[in-house]
């Protein structure tokens, strides 16, 4: 991903204080560094933040909490990426997340049925077959998304804001309005299950990710996808089938954005049309951003969005924890996103290290 | 007298030529919007009647400013997602300027909309200076906005100052119907952006540097110049939208106008104005706004039909006419492409 780094270092890899350079230019550094940082200032202030506890066969603590409640973002920033990467943007993720999360819950829904004279909630279809309607809904989104911006050459903004506005108004008409309760117990599981102590979240997150991973290093999709977002002609002319190429990348994002509806609507055991997954979108692309992956597409890091979501659930824990009004968190992410987006910015680097030729910006 | 196939030649021919207009998604528009409304004047009692078209007036007042000002933005190739935030931060700072500090209603006003026009051209020198995002940008200008808004209040506030309540409860008489004070305000400031759009410079610049920046830059437009100034005009329109929706609202509250932004993206779009920018009308911008309008008119009066739907017929008719605009461009180039031997021209070029 970062070949130029690695030819350089190949030239001068002598002394320690190079190969520390080198780690400071790394991409992941400035992310890696926001999120140490962040977790330094939860250690000073907040008492017992890396404390876990082993309590009812689980671990409990800040730090679990914090990867718990950033699952379904990391799970939508990893897709966002990729479509990032393409020179793409899915605003559509909310909407999404509705659509998946309201799919599942109706689907599912829960009625008393007497078992050994005990009532217990049974679900209304099988599970299983509840959750693959729900992705099946989600991959249809992404569908019409890969659809309007692959086939058709539209716009992705403006593509994924068609389904945008549309998709609450679609989740909305398949609950009438209402929010959904969902009683059936090991729907559950899925938002706030255990496994191993851990939370169950995390594996399907870890699954996703690992599986991205090894699709992107160890087979040419990774390269790719690059070459799409760094000129599309280019790519085409070298005998890369864009079109389906992105088609695929909307479909896979929206499949995410299920996932993390799924997710949370299990979390809340409920699934409201209106609310789920709002803005969720904007911390995704945020998530991708601060990770490092450039919006103008080309070069992009996994690992980064990973990163950069847990940076914003961590800013969301320490405000809330810290005691400040949860109502600053919105002002301290523009801020942050300001930062970043300077931080990338070429010319705000140019200005910085030589002021003399700031005069010369037009 | 003609033969048969030349005169069916000729009417195909004319036919192409109406297609490959520029205005032609404009024509469409207007015929749609007429449509609907006729739809409505047959399917419903009391649609057809002066003061239900002037009702859409007042109730969109506030969005059809908005929708200029991204009218401008878009048409230089930008986006600007801060403005709903902006409006909603423009109504919370007029109620406690009003409420706490018991300033003179004018000077709020002056006050709010200088802040509109700054914050506005903070992000355009951003994003010019920078050559940041605008997506972006503008997306961390709408955080900003609506977070300062609960950093002021997280409940509403009421506004019962006079002047506002005045323009709250005037009525206009408009022969046996009636129109409120922000409509006028709204119109003149259409009018107003007309003017700037198509015959002033500034109007022509921000054409070209939607057609093509580096070739306006070329030119010796003051590309710059232009863009920061489009994105505090754009500010600009949404603080005043933000002082219309509170004489409309009487009151200040963070939570104003959600997703705004969106319908009034959803109006330029509707309005014919290309989302690549250098091609577009800002009159058609009105018919975009009353489209959306007529639609919430149309749900209203059939009564059975619940508000979702307006969401789902806003994105029906957004993809509608992207593919529409879509195959037009396609239609155009290559057209261009046989007459000009592969020049291939975006339509904007007659424009620009």
């Amino acid at each position: 991903m970062n070949s130029n780094l690695l030819s350089e270092h190949d030239k001068d890899n002598a002394s320690p204080w190079h190969g520390l350079q080198q780690a400071l230019r790394h991409p992941l550094a400035r992310p890696l560094a926001a999120l140490a940082v962040l977790l330094l200032i939860d250690f000073f202030l907040i008492p017992g933040f890396f404390r876990i506890e082993f309590k009812d066969g689980h671990l409990y603590g800040s730090v679990i909490d914090i990867v718990n409640r950033a699952a379904p973002l990391m799970l939508a920033a990893l897709g966002m990426t990729l479509v990032i990467a393409t020179r793409g943007i899915d605003i559509s993720v909310g909407a999404v997340v509705a659509i998946s999360g309201t799919v599942a819950a109706t689907l599912i829904g829960g009625t008393v049925v007497m078992h050994n004279g005990v009532p217990e909630y049974a679900s209304n279809i099988p599970m299983a077959w509840a959750i693959a309607a729900a992705m099946g809904a989600a991959i249809l989104c992404g569908a019409w998304n890969g659809l309007l911006v692959a086939t058709l050459g539209l716009q992705p903004i403006i593509a994924t804001l068609i389904l945008m506005v549309a998709g609450r108004g679609l989740a909305q008409l398949l609950t009438d309005g209402q929010i959904i309760t969902v009683y059936y117990k090991p729907f559950f599981y899925l938002g706030s299950g255990y496994l191993f102590g851990l939370p169950f979240s995390l594996f399907i997150v870890a699954g996703m990710f690992i599986v991205l991973a090894l699709l992107m290093r160890k087979t040419a999709l990774g390269l790719f996808i690059q070459s799409v977002g760094i000129n599309p002609v280019a790519a085409r002319l070298a005998g890369i089938r864009t079109a389906a190429l992105i088609f695929f990348v909307y479909i896979f994002c929206s499949a995410c954005a299920g996932l993390a509806g799924l997710m949370i609507s299990a979390n809340i055991k409920s699934a409201d049309a209106n609310n789920a997954g709002l803005l969720l979108e904007l911390d995704a692309i945020l998530a991708v951003t601060l990770g490092g992956t450039s919006l103008a597409g080309g070069k992009f890091s996994l690992v980064g969005s990973v990163i950069g979501a847990l940076i914003i659930q961590a800013l969301t824990y320490t405000i809330y924890s810290l005691g400040v009004p949860p109502e600053v968190n919105m002002v301290v992410k523009s801020v942050v996103v300001f930062l970043v987006c300077l931080s990338q910015s070429p010319e705000f680097r140019r200005m910085r290290f030589s002021p003399s030729q700031s005069k010369s910006l037009p | 007298m003609m033969n048969n196939s030349s005169s069916s030649l000729r009417l195909r021919a004319s036919w192409g030529a109406l297609l490959a207009t520029p205005s032609f998604t404009s024509l469409v528009t207007v015929a749609l919007l007429l449509l609907m409304f006729a739809l409505g004047a047959f399917g419903y009692d009391g649609f057809f009647s002066l003061q239900v078209v002037l009702n859409l007036f007042i109730d969109n007042a506030f969005l059809l400013v908005i929708a200029i000002g991204m009218t401008f933005v878009i048409l230089s190739g930008g986006i600007d997602l801060s403005v709903g935030s902006v409006l909603a931060l423009t109504t919370m700072i007029s109620a406690y300027l009003l409420h706490v500090w018991h300033w003179h209603p004018l000077l709020v006003i002056v006050c709010v909309l200088l802040l509109g026009g700054v914050f506005g051209a903070a992000m355009g020198m951003l994003i010019h200076f920078f050559k940041l995002q605008p997506f972006i940008v503008t997306l961390a200008g709408m955080f900003l906005a609506r977070g300062l808004c609960y950093l002021i209040s997280i409940n509403s506030i009421t506004i019962d100052d006079p002047l506002y309540v005045a323009m709250s409860q005037t009525r206009l008489e408009f022969g046996d119907a009636f129109i409120s004070p922000s409509v006028v305000i709204a119109v003149l400031m259409l009018a107003l952006a007309i003017y700037l759009a198509h015959f002033t410079r500034f109007g022509r610049a921000v054409y070209a540097i939607g057609g093509n920046e580096h070739s306006a830059l070329l030119m010796g437009l003051p590309v710059g110049r232009t863009k920061i100034a489009v994105y505090a005009f754009s500010g600009f329109c949404a603080a005043l939208a933000g002082v219309l929706f509170s004489f409309y609202m009487l009151s200040g509250y963070g939570l104003h106008a959600q997703g705004t932004e969106l319908d009034a993206i959803a109006a330029v779009v509707i309005g014919g104005t290309l989302l690549t920018g250098g091609y577009g009308y800002v009159a058609g911008t009105l018919t975009g706004v009353l489209i959306l309008g007529v639609i919430q008119t149309l749900i209203a009066f059939d009564g059975t039909l619940s508000s979702w739907w307006t969401k789902i017929f806003i994105g029906i008719l957004l993809f509608v006419f992207c593919l529409a605009q879509r195959l037009m461009s396609l239609g155009a180039a290559r057209a261009a492409d046989a007459n000009a031997g592969g020049n291939v021209v975006k339509p904007s070029a007659q424009v620009a």
